[in-house]
C-alpha cells in the first residue's frame, strides 16, 4: 500500500494545543512519525529576568494552567532558598494542600480528556462535571478556579478556615465515591479495554531511556516519584503509596493516574486534619542574595524542575523551567510508531501533554557561539553535587 | 470482569435528573467571597507612594494627581501651615489586569479595594480603562 | 398520465412521505437523539430549532470546491445521497401502506440504502485531501463489516413471513405480534449494524474528529455539507422506518391517519435505542469493528435466520 504523510496539527481537534505530529501512513498503522514543537513559544524565561521576583510569581504561574501551583511552588522554594527564609509549617501545609487538590483536578481532567479521545463521551461530561466539585473547593480557598496564586515569597497569601475544611472534606469524600466508580467503569467496560489495552507501548528499558516522568513513568513500572525521592513541602510526613503499574500501556496510565486520585485523596484528609497552627507567611526583602538554586516537583505531569540564578537584586538573572511534558514527549514518538491512526490522540493525550509548558528556547553558548550539549558525565557530575548540598551524598553510586 | 455497557444504569439514573450545568447569564454565577475580580480604588485614602504601580506584574495601574485638587485647610492661629492633602487618581487598564490582586496586599493605606465583579467583558477597548476618581 | 394522478404522486413526493416530511422529521429526530444524549449526559441539550438553526446557517455559508476536486461529481454527490433516501421511503410502509410496493421491495430498499454510503465513500476519495482519503477508505471498510450482518438479520423475520414485501412483512407481525418477541436476537444486531451504517458513535469512525477532522466531509463545506447531515438525518428515520417495518409489526394493525402517531412513536422508540447505544460505549478501531461485525453481529443474525426457518416449519 502507498504511504501517505498525514499532518497531525498544528490546528486539529484533538490536540488542545497547537504542535505539529507529521505521521507516514501506511493504510492505517503509522510507519513513522516526525514530532515538531515550537508553535508554541512565548518568551517566559527572557521575560522572567525583566520583572522582580514578585512579579514572576504571577508569570511563572502562567506557564501552564493546569500545573499552576506546581510551577510557581518549584520556582518559590528556589526564591526561598537562595533567601534562606524560614517558611512556616503552616504555609507549607497549605501549599500541600492546594498541590494536592491540583493533582486531583488535573488527573480528573486528563480522565475526561482519554474518554473523549477514545470516543467516551460520557465518561468525558460526567468526570468534567464531578471535577467542578475540586474546582469549587479551590475557589473557596484560594479565590480562583485555575490561578490560585496562593503562594507567596515567604509563605501563602490566603489562610484556610474551620468551615472551609469542613467544605472541602464534604466535596472530596464525594469524589472518593465517584472515583471508585470510575475506576469500577475502566476496568470492566470492554471497548475501554478494547482501546487502551497494547495501545502506545513503552518498555521499561526504553522508558528509563527516554526520560519519561510521572504518571507515564510509573505505568511503565518505574518506581520515579519526586514526592518519594526528594520529599519537599510536607510530603515526608505524610502516608501514601507510590502507583505504578506494569501493563505499559495507556491502560496502565489510566489505572495510575486513577489510583493516584484515591492516593491524593488520602493525603488532603491527612492534611486538613494535621493543618499545624501559626503564621501563614514570613517577610522576605525585595532583593535576594546571589546564588544559584535547583528544585523539582513532582507536578501532576511528571518531574517539574526549576533553576533560578539571583545577582542579589529583585530581578532573577536567569530562569529555565523544564517542564514534564517535555521530558515525556521524546517517548511519545516512540508509542506512535508501530500504532494505528486512530489510537494517536488517544497515545499523545497519554502522557498529558501541555505543549505550552513545553516550548521554549534551546541550550545557546554566548562565548563558544554554539548549541551546548551536557554530556552524561558532567550531568552526573552537577546531580552528585546538588544532592552532597543537601546532605546526601550518591558518589559512589 | 467484562460488563458490556457498563454505564447503562448510571446514564439511565441522569435521564430523570436535572442538568449539572447552570444557564449562566439567566442566572447568577456563584462567586465566593474570596475571588479576585475588579480592583476598586479609595481615593481619599490614596497617598501616591506608587507601590501598586511597581508591584503590578502586568503594569495595569497607573496612579496620577487629580486635575482637582482640594484646597489647604486653614492655618490654624501660632500652628505652622498645613500642607494640602494630594489627592490621587487611578486609571486601571482592565485589559491587561491579571485580577492577582497583588496590588491591594501591597498597598500601605488599604486605598485598593478587591471586588468581586468579575463580567468586565467590553466591545469597546476605551471602555476598558476605568478611571477612579 | 392525466392530472388526476400526476398532483396527488407529486404531493406524496414533495410533501408526505416524501421531501418535506422527511426532512422535517429527520431534522426532529436529530433533536430528540441530540437531547437524549444530552440528559443522558447529564447536560442541557440544544432546543428544538437548533437543528433546523445549523441546516440554515449551513445553507447560508460560502461553498468551497477544492481545486484538486472533480468540480461537477463533488457538487452532485450530496443530492445524490438525499435522493436515494429519499427513494426508499416510498416503498416503507409509514402509515398501513408503502406508497409503492412490490414483491421484493425489502431488497430494492437495502440496495438504496447503501447508495448514500458510496456517496460518502466518494465525496472523501473525490476531495483528495488526505483526512478526506483516510476517511473514504473506512467509509468503504466498514460498509463491508456492516451490511452483511444488517441484511442477513432483515432477511430472517422476511423468511418467517414469507415475503419480501415490506408492507406484507408488517403487515403479517401485526397479525401475529408473538412472533415479534422471536425476533429478538435478530432487532439487536439490526440495531448495532444501522448505528453502524448511520456511523453514529460508537461506529462513528470514517469521520472521528479527534483522528481525521472530518473524515469524508472535511472538504466539504456550505450548502453542499448541510444537504449531507441532511441526507444523514433522513437516513436516521428512514432505517427507523425500515427496523419498524421489519421488526415491530409497521402499524400493529391500526389503519388510515391514525396509523402515523404508531409510526412516529414506534421511530422515536428506535432512535431511543441508538441515542442509548452512542452514549454506552467507547468508540472502537476500524479492524475492532469489522471483527465484532463478523465475529458476534453476523453469527447472531444467522443464528436468527436458523431459528426463523425452524420457526416456519413447525408453523407450517
Amino acid at each position: 500500500m502507498a504511504k501517505i504523510t498525514i499532518p497531525f496539527g498544528p490546528q486539529h481537534p484533538a490536540l488542545k494545543e497547537p504542535e505539529n505530529f507529521m505521521l507516514v501512513l501506511e493504510g492505517e498503522q503509522i510507519s513513522g512519525s516526525t514530532i515538531n514543537l515550537g508553535y508554541n513559544h512565548r518568551g517566559m524565561e527572557k521575560a522572567a529576568e525583566s520583572r522582580t521576583y514578585i512579579q514572576n510569581l504571577y508569570l511563572i504561574e502562567r506557564v501552564c494552567g493546569i500545573c499552576s501551583h506546581s510551577h510557581t511552588t518549584t520556582y518559590i522554594t528556589n526564591v526561598e532558598e537562595l533567601a534562606k527564609a524560614e517558611v512556616p509549617q503552616r504555609a507549607l501545609a497549605i501549599r500541600t494542600l492546594i498541590a494536592e487538590l491540583e493533582r486531583v483536578h488535573s488527573h480528573l481532567l486528563w480522565l475526561g480528556v482519554a474518554g473523549y479521545e477514545m470516543g467516551f463521551e460520557t465518561l468525558f461530561m460526567y468526570t468534567w462535571r464531578d471535577r467542578e466539585q475540586v474546582l469549587d473547593c479551590l475557589e473557596l480557598l484560594s479565590g480562583n478556579r485555575v490561578h490560585y496564586s496562593i503562594n507567596t515569597i515567604g509563605g501563602v497569601r490566603r489562610d484556610v478556615s474551620a468551615e472551609q475544611k469542613a467544605e472541602v472534606l464534604k466535596r472530596i469524600k464525594f469524589l472518593e465515591g465517584r472515583t471508585q466508580y470510575y475506576i469500577k467503569l475502566a476496568l470492566e467496560e470492554p471497548t475501554i479495554a478494547a482501546r487502551t489495552a497494547d495501545v502506545g507501548r513503552l518498555p521499561p528499558e526504553v522508558a528509563l531511556e527516554r526520560g519519561a516522568v510521572g504518571p507515564t513513568a510509573r505505568a511503565s513500572g518505574i518506581a520515579r516519584d519526586v514526592r518519594k525521592d526528594e520529599p519537599y513541602l510536607l510530603y515526608d510526613k505524610l502516608d501514601f503509596k507510590l502507583i505504578t503499574h506494569n501493563t505499559n500501556d495507556v491502560f496502565g496510565r489510566l489505572v495510575v493516574r486513577a489510583l493516584e486520585l484515591v492516593e491524593s485523596y488520602k493525603m488532603i484528609n491527612q492534611v486538613i486534619n494535621n493543618l499545624p497552627e501559626g503564621p501563614i507567611s514570613v517577610k522576605v526583602p525585595m532583593k535576594i542574595a546571589p546564588g544559584e538554586a535547583v528544585n523539582h516537583y513532582e507536578a501532576p505531569r511528571g518531574e517539574d524542575i526549576h533553576y533560578l540564578k539571583s545577582n542579589g537584586t529583585d530581578k532573577p538573572e536567569r530562569l529555565k523551567v523544564r517542564a514534564p511534558t517535555m521530558a515525556n514527549l521524546q517517548s511519545v514518538s516512540y508509542m506512535l510508531e508501530g500504532g494505528w491512526l486512530a489510537d494517536v490522540p488517544l497515545v499523545i493525550a497519554a502522557i498529558d501533554p501541555c505543549m505550552s509548558c513545553t516550548d521554549r528556547a534551546a541550550v545557546w553558548d554566548q562565548k563558544k557561539g554554539k548549541m551546548a550539549v551536557y554530556g552524561w558525565e558532567e550531568l552526573r557530575k552537577l546531580g552528585i553535587e546538588h544532592y552532597k548540598h543537601r546532605g546526601i551524598d550518591f558518589s559512589k553510586l | 470482569m467484562i460488563k458490556p455497557a457498563r454505564v447503562f444504569g448510571e446514564v439511565m439514573r441522569h435521564l430523570f435528573k436535572k442538568p449539572a450545568t447552570c444557564a449562566y447569564p439567566f442566572e447568577k454565577a456563584k462567586i465566593t467571597e474570596r475571588f479576585r475580580g475588579r480592583i476598586d480604588f479609595d481615593s481619599p485614602k490614596c497617598i501616591g507612594c506608587q507601590m501598586c504601580v511597581r508591584v503590578c506584574p502586568a503594569k495595569a495601574i497607573e496612579i496620577k494627581l487629580s486635575a482637582e485638587q482640594p484646597p489647604a485647610p486653614v492655618q490654624a492661629e501660632g500652628q505652622p501651615p498645613v500642607p494640602a492633602k494630594r489627592k490621587f487618581d487611578c486609571f486601571m487598564h482592565l485589559d491587561h489586569c491579571v485580577y492577582c490582586a497583588q496590588c491591594v496586599e501591597t498597598c500601605p493605606k488599604d486605598a485598593l479595594i478587591m471586588t468581586q465583579d468579575f463580567e468586565l467583558a467590553h466591545t469597546s477597548r476605551a471602555a476598558l480603562t476605568r478611571h477612579y476618581k | 398520465m392525466t392530472s388526476d394522478s400526476i398532483l396527488p404522486s407529486l404531493a406524496y413526493i414533495i410533501i408526505f412521505p416524501g421531501f418535506l416530511f422527511l426532512a422535517l422529521y429527520g431534522l426532529s429526530l436529530q433533536w430528540v437523539d441530540r437531547k437524549l444524549c444530552a440528559c443522558f449526559q447529564n447536560r442541557m441539550g440544544p432546543p428544538w430549532v437548533q437543528p433546523l438553526a445549523d441546516f440554515l446557517k449551513l445553507l447560508a455559508k460560502e461553498v468551497i470546491v477544492p481545486d484538486a476536486a472533480d468540480s461537477k461529481m463533488f457538487r452532485l454527490l450530496p443530492f445524490f445521497a438525499m435522493a436515494a433516501v429519499m427513494t426508499a421511503i416510498v416503498s416503507i410502509p409509514v402509515g398501513a401502506h408503502a406508497l409503492y410496493s412490490f414483491q421484493g421491495d425489502m431488497v430494492a430498499v437495502i440496495y438504496l440504502l447503501t447508495i448514500p454510503t458510496v456517496t460518502f465513500f466518494l465525496a472523501g476519495w473525490s476531495s483528495t485531501s488526505p483526512y478526506a482519503t483516510v476517511g473514504a477508505m473506512r467509509v468503504m471498510t466498514q460498509l463491508f463489516a456492516y451490511e452483511v450482518p444488517l441484511m442477513l438479520s432483515i432477511i430472517g423475520p422476511a423468511i418467517l413471513a414469507g415475503s419480501w414485501n415490506l408492507t406484507e412483512i408488517s403487515a403479517f407481525y401485526a397479525a401475529k405480534p408473538l412472533l415479534i418477541a422471536a425476533q429478538l436476537p435478530g432487532f439487536l444486531a439490526a440495531i448495532l449494524a444501522l448505528q453502524g451504517k448511520l456511523e453514529r458513535m460508537p461506529f462513528d469512525i470514517p469521520h472521528s474528529k479527534n483522528e481525521i477532522v472530518g473524515g469524508q466531509f472535511t472538504e466539504y463545506s456550505g450548502r453542499l455539507l448541510g444537504f449531507f447531515y441532511l441526507a444523514i438525518d433522513m437516513e436516521l428515520v428512514v432505517g427507523a422506518a425500515l427496523l419498524n417495518a421489519v421488526f415491530l409489526g409497521g402499524s400493529l394493525g391500526v389503519t388510515g391517519w391514525a396509523a402515523i402517531p404508531v409510526f412516529l412513536l414506534k421511530t422515536l422508540f428506535v432512535t431511543f435505542l441508538l441515542a442509548l447505544l452512542k452514549v454506552l460505549m467507547a468508540r472502537i478501531r476500524i479492524e475492532q469493528m469489522v471483527n465484532f461485525c463478523w465475529k458476534y453481529l453476523a453469527p447472531v443474525a444467522m443464528f436468527q435466520i436458523l431459528v426463523d426457518i425452524l420457526l416456519k416449519y413447525k408453523l407450517g
